[in-house]
């Protein structure tokens, strides 16, 4: 083991990662947003050229880095209030923020059949637990609890919710059968406009906030111009507008 | 089951990171585990629980005092900036120190103990023999103490390799950066793509118990502290 260790150590302290090329830009982007930020980036790399790096994680995690001198020069939020924040507070380009996609909510259950097509399992009861994300934390989650409030059925659920701290916590609890049934994003159990599995109840619109995902310029981005490049790509081509409108989320409109 | 690129890159990332970061926490953990075991004290044991913090803290909120801490705000992130080195947030190095930080407790714990349980007197008749202090800490106590150390190393290593919270924190999740095996199965959580989290994870939980059964090995039940290698028999 010793005699290894050494020679070991030094490989994999050469073995160091490609670094980044000229042309490479960093872009933070919302962990719900992870696999259609993918899927525009391959085509925006194919188009242009240059290499959007892009990190996954939660909005507030990303707010805290960028306070504390993370390297993004471009960051897609799963809400509107972050980028406002980094905005005010000089962390984002004034002038560079818009909403690339809005979020769609649906009632669903992982069980075919068990939500129907109007949403009265809602007032017919008989689950034990129903899933929502942390209001605080997950807009999807104030937009379920908006919804319940809404359909004036929130005081005789509140004791068989259950608080999932994001949305994917919240998706896992319902898809492993734990919570009968939760509110989630559309997204996630939507493939080429088509529930995917289980069954669901798309809440209409007029029953909750908009549920806005907004992109903005940071600092470190100001002068690269492959990073404005990709948020108008984001904003503007059809390629990522149909990407988009295929992972379930809807556009705002123009 | 062939890797894909990125996840080659996240699992050389991760071994790379295990090792550096078991070694700097060996280094450091070996010298204060000493000086703890060797005396009571107020500020000794003040130290000792500073010391077995991590274990107690959320990884989230380690990390995000790591981020204050090392950022360019922060008293350490203007120390090195004022130095002129680029700032550890966002790098490997980072990474490194995080885990460092997070891994210690599980250094210091076996180390202690061995090094508790050894008492003094070994050290005494190596120091009636001639021995200064370091040629006696390196004859005697390391061969005596290597179970201690086995343990530690590995669990370091492990624990490195597992660490999460604090590195998705630090790191940023920047690809082929600081995009280790944990924050790679995470993104794989978050595109919905069970199948080749699965598969990840059972990469890192094959690692773990590979680890746990070589401490048992090495470290069999009731030889905590082993006798002394016989060499020159």
């Amino acid at each position: 083991m010793r005699k290894l260790f050494l020679p070991l150590l030094a490989l994999l302290l050469v073995t160091s990662p490609a670094a980044l090329r000229a042309e490479d830009f960093q872009v933070a982007v919302a962990a719900n947003f992870t696999s259609p930020a993918t899927e525009i980036a391959a085509a925006f790399e194919r188009e242009t050229g240059d290499r959007p790096v892009l990190s996954f994680g939660s909005t507030g995690n990303f707010k805290t880095q960028i306070e504390n001198g993370a390297p993004f020069a471009a960051f897609l939020s799963a809400d509107a209030k972050t980028p406002g924040e980094l905005e005010e507070s000089g962390l984002a380009v004034p002038g560079t923020r818009f909403t690339y996609a809005r979020g769609a909510l649906v009632l669903w259950s992982a069980t075919p059949g068990y939500v129907d097509g109007k949403g009265e399992v809602l007032r017919k009861g008989g689950f034990r637990f129903l899933a929502v994300a942390n209001p605080d934390l997950a807009p999807y989650g104030f937009a379920g609890r908006e919804v319940l409030e809404r359909l004036g059925l929130l005081p005789g659920l509140e004791s068989k919710i259950v608080t999932g701290n994001n949305i994917t916590d919240t998706f896992q609890a319902v898809k492993t059968g734990n919570a009968e049934l939760g509110f989630i994003a559309w997204s996630q159990v939507c493939k080429d406009g088509k529930l995917t599995e289980g069954s669901a109840y798309m809440v209409p619109a007029d029953l909750y906030g908009p549920i806005l995902q907004d992109a903005v310029l940071l600092k470190p981005g100001e002068g690269s111009g492959p990073a404005r490049a990709f948020l108008e790509y984001v904003r503007d081509s059809p390629a990522a507008r149909e990407i988009i409108l295929s992972y379930g989320y809807e556009l705002p409109a123009r | 089951m062939p890797l894909s690129p990125a996840d080659a890159g996240a699992l050389l990332l991760s071994l790379k990171l295990g090792l550096v970061a078991t070694s700097l926490t060996l280094l450091l953990g070996t010298p204060l585990s000493w000086w703890l075991a060797r005396g009571e004290g107020a500020f000794r044991q003040a130290v000792g629980a500073v010391a077995t913090m991590p274990i107690v803290l959320p990884p989230t909120v380690l990390g995000f005092y790591l981020l204050v801490l090392l950022g360019p705000r922060g008293p350490a992130g203007q120390i090195f900036a004022h130095l002129g080195f680029r700032l550890l947030p966002f790098t490997f190095w980072g990474l490194v120190v995080a885990s460092v930080i997070s891994s210690l407790p599980f250094v210091v714990q076996p180390l202690r103990n061995a090094f508790e349980a050894l008492g003094p007197r070994p050290l005494e008749a190596a120091a009636t023999l001639g021995a200064t202090p370091l040629h006696a800490f390196l004859t005697v106590v390391l061969p005596r103490a290597r179970p201690a150390f086995l343990t530690a190393a590995v669990m370091a290593f492990a624990h490195a390799l597992g660490e999460f919270g604090v590195v998705l924190m630090i790191g940023g999740n920047i690809p082929d950066v600081t995009r280790v095996l944990s924050l790679q199965i995470y993104v794989y959580v978050e595109m919905g793509r069970y199948g080749s989290a699965h598969a990840l994870s059972a990469l890192l939980v094959a690692i773990a118990v590979v680890s746990m059964i070589l401490v048992q090995l090495w470290n069999p039940r009731g030889r905590r502290l082993g006798p002394a290698p016989r060499r020159h028999l």
